[in-house]
């Protein structure tokens, strides 16, 4: 079996499962935010269970529209506050001390190793860096589970991939995913599970697998994952909550399909709008101004992302051509910035230093754009509209890539800027 | 069930921010997002969308976000099914879960033009083309869906499993 079959068998009671098999499954953990959380409890009520199936299993961060933006914004985070106080909800997270759900969960170790875990926000797919089985579900899912403590899953076929060789300077986990969404296509693995493994992935930072997980969603996957392995250890020893549990895939499971990359011919690389697997090197992209510059997000709102930022852009200013925004996607990564001095350098740079929220990625607040403007942002998606208006457009790239865009006015890779 | 109606056609990788944008998230009220349903793809889609209206369209439909408001707002503009080549998982998903009728048929897909008028033999999994005089078949609908379609939902089911245990 692979290592997503393990984990979905070991969690509806069976010694095995295939691919196509539907089961029913226990879940170790349930998340939702302040979009899709109000319909969970709308629905959640319709079921009369009385009480949720475990109080410190069920998650309600509000994030997304958080600190409240409008009245109405508002009133959903309310129904959140006010369900958790209700249900005595041991994992709610008020502002102050939510962050991006995604960034959050792991680092505060409540999603283990060999979790199985769902959300009601499509990249909950990021924690198979973790080498859970985890995927976005709807607000309904979650209702049900918030009652059962389970879920429904079609077993998916797994999909592998390969990455070979070192990687240039500059290019990560961002550009690794965003080469095999480009490669594959937006519904390259739809309902499968991605599988990512080779030298370079085992060399690959928690932060980098993280981000390369986080985006299995935007090529259509059901999961990402990565068996877990002594960098896996080294993240959650000492942050876990829970016991945890490493699963492999065997020597003989089966995948659909198996792609090889050499990582040494993959460039520093930008998906165009409006779909992420329009990728194109970003040094081919040096004629795009640029509007605005995004750093933040679950897909990179991570402390080496910010840390990355700021290495390209200390000493130097914003384009005045240009506005910057950073947000660090956690309580802990902000104060992290501030003792390190990386919120120094971005204010000294003329940028701003946010507070943690999903915002701008899905055209929620702090940094909207304008008809015809246009941003190159660290985010997942970049479809019309994504980021304000209809007529306005996103480039997707890694944090390097976005500081040197910042500072050019243009998009520029940050061999230009050093 | 038979679903009659008027078509319009959409292309492939409809997105869920075309479907509902995420300026509109800050409710989840069906009325209110029917109103700007698939504005992104089509500004005037929701002043010409009338209720009993069908969606065609091609692969990938309702990639991107979890948001159940997606399907809500389909639903609740009195779009009585989608048809397409292939539905993102999550979409799909939750199609079932609230009661959206969807159907997979490559055919359908292909043949179907905007503004066509189609009747969708929901059991049979049959598509009628009367515009045409076109039939086209539907991937049949998995057993486990059938159980939720059944049962009114994920909610409804889910009370039946809870009263059975």
């Amino acid at each position: 079996m692979t290592i997503t079959e393990k984990i979905l068998a070991a969690h509806s009671g069976r010694d095995k499962v295939s691919a196509g098999e539907l089961i029913n499954a226990k879940v170790d953990l349930i998340l939702a935010n302040d979009i899709t959380a109000p319909i969970s409890i709308t629905e959640f009520k319709k079921i009369g269970a009385g009480k949720v199936f475990d109080k410190d299993r069920v998650a309600f961060i509000p994030d997304h529209f958080a600190p409240q933006k409008d009245i109405k914004a508002a009133e959903q985070c309310k129904m959140l506050r006010e369900f958790s106080r209700e249900y005595d909800l041991g994992l709610y997270f008020e502002v102050g001390r939510m962050g991006v759900e995604h960034a959050l969960l792991p680092e505060q170790g409540l999603v283990v190793p060999g979790d199985l875990v769902i959300g009601a926000d499509s990249h909950t797919c990021t924690y198979g860096a973790l080498g859970a089985f985890s995927t976005g579900v709807g607000s309904t899912d979650v209702a049900s589970a918030m009652a059962t403590g389970e879920c429904w899953f079609k077993v998916p076929e797994s999909m592998k991939f390969i990455y070979h060789g070192k990687l240039n300077r500059w290019v990560s986990g961002k550009d690794l995913i965003l080469h095999t969404i480009g490669d594959i296509g937006v519904d390259g693995a739809l309902y499968r599970a991605m599988e990512f493994e080779g030298e370079v992935i085992r060399s690959l930072s928690m932060s980098g697998r993280l981000t390369m997980c986080n985006m299995a969603i935007e090529a259509g996957g059901k999961n990402g994952i990565i068996i877990p392995d002594e960098i896996t250890e080294g993240y959650v020893k000492g942050r876990a909550k829970r016991a945890y549990k490493f699963y492999s895939s065997d020597s003989d499971a089966k995948y659909v399909e198996v792609r090889e990359y050499d990582c040494s011919k993959i460039p520093l690389t930008v998906s165009c709008p409006h779909l992420p697997s329009n990728t194109k090197p970003a040094a081919e992209l040096s004629s795009v101004s640029i509007d605005q510059v995004v750093v933040g997000s679950c897909t990179n709102g991570r402390i080496e992302d910010i840390r990355e930022a700021a290495e390209i852009i200390k000493g130097k200013k914003v384009s005045p051509n240009t506005r910057m925004i950073v947000i660090p996607a956690t309580q802990q990564i902000y104060l992290q910035c501030v003792k390190e001095g990386l919120a120094e350098i971005f204010v000294n740079a003329e940028a701003v230093f946010s507070t943690p929220t999903c915002g701008p990625c899905l055209g929620g607040h702090m940094g909207i754009l304008a008809k015809g403007e246009r941003a190159i942002a660290t985010t997942n998606r970049n479809f019309v509209g994504r980021m304000g208006h209809p007529e306005s457009e996103v480039y997707l790239s890694n944090p390097a890539v976005a500081a040197a865009s910042a500072i050019k006015g243009r998009i520029a890779i940050p061999e230009e800027v050093l | 069930m038979i679903l009659k109606g008027k078509v319009w056609k959409f292309g492939n990788n409809i997105d869920t921010d075309a479907i509902i944008p995420a300026r509109y998230l800050n409710t989840s009220d069906p009325a209110e997002l029917a109103r700007h349903v698939m504005e992104d793809a089509d500004k005037d889609f929701p002043s010409k969308v009338k209720a009993g209206d069908l969606i065609i369209a091609d692969s990938n439909f309702g990639c991107g976000s979890s948001r159940e408001h997606a399907p809500i707002a389909i639903k609740a503009a009195g779009i009585q099914a989608v048809v397409a080549k292939s539905f993102a998982r999550i979409f799909y998903r939750n199609a079932f879960n609230i009661g959206l009728p969807i159907f997979e048929s490559d055919d359908a897909s292909v043949k179907i033009s905007q503004g066509d008028e189609i009747e969708i033999d929901a059991d049979g999994g049959v598509i009628r083309n009367i515009t045409k005089g076109e039939t086209y078949k539907a991937k049949p609908i998995p057993p486990f869906m059938q159980e939720l379609i059944s049962a009114g939902g994920l909610i409804e089911w889910t009370k039946k499993r809870i009263k059975a245990s």
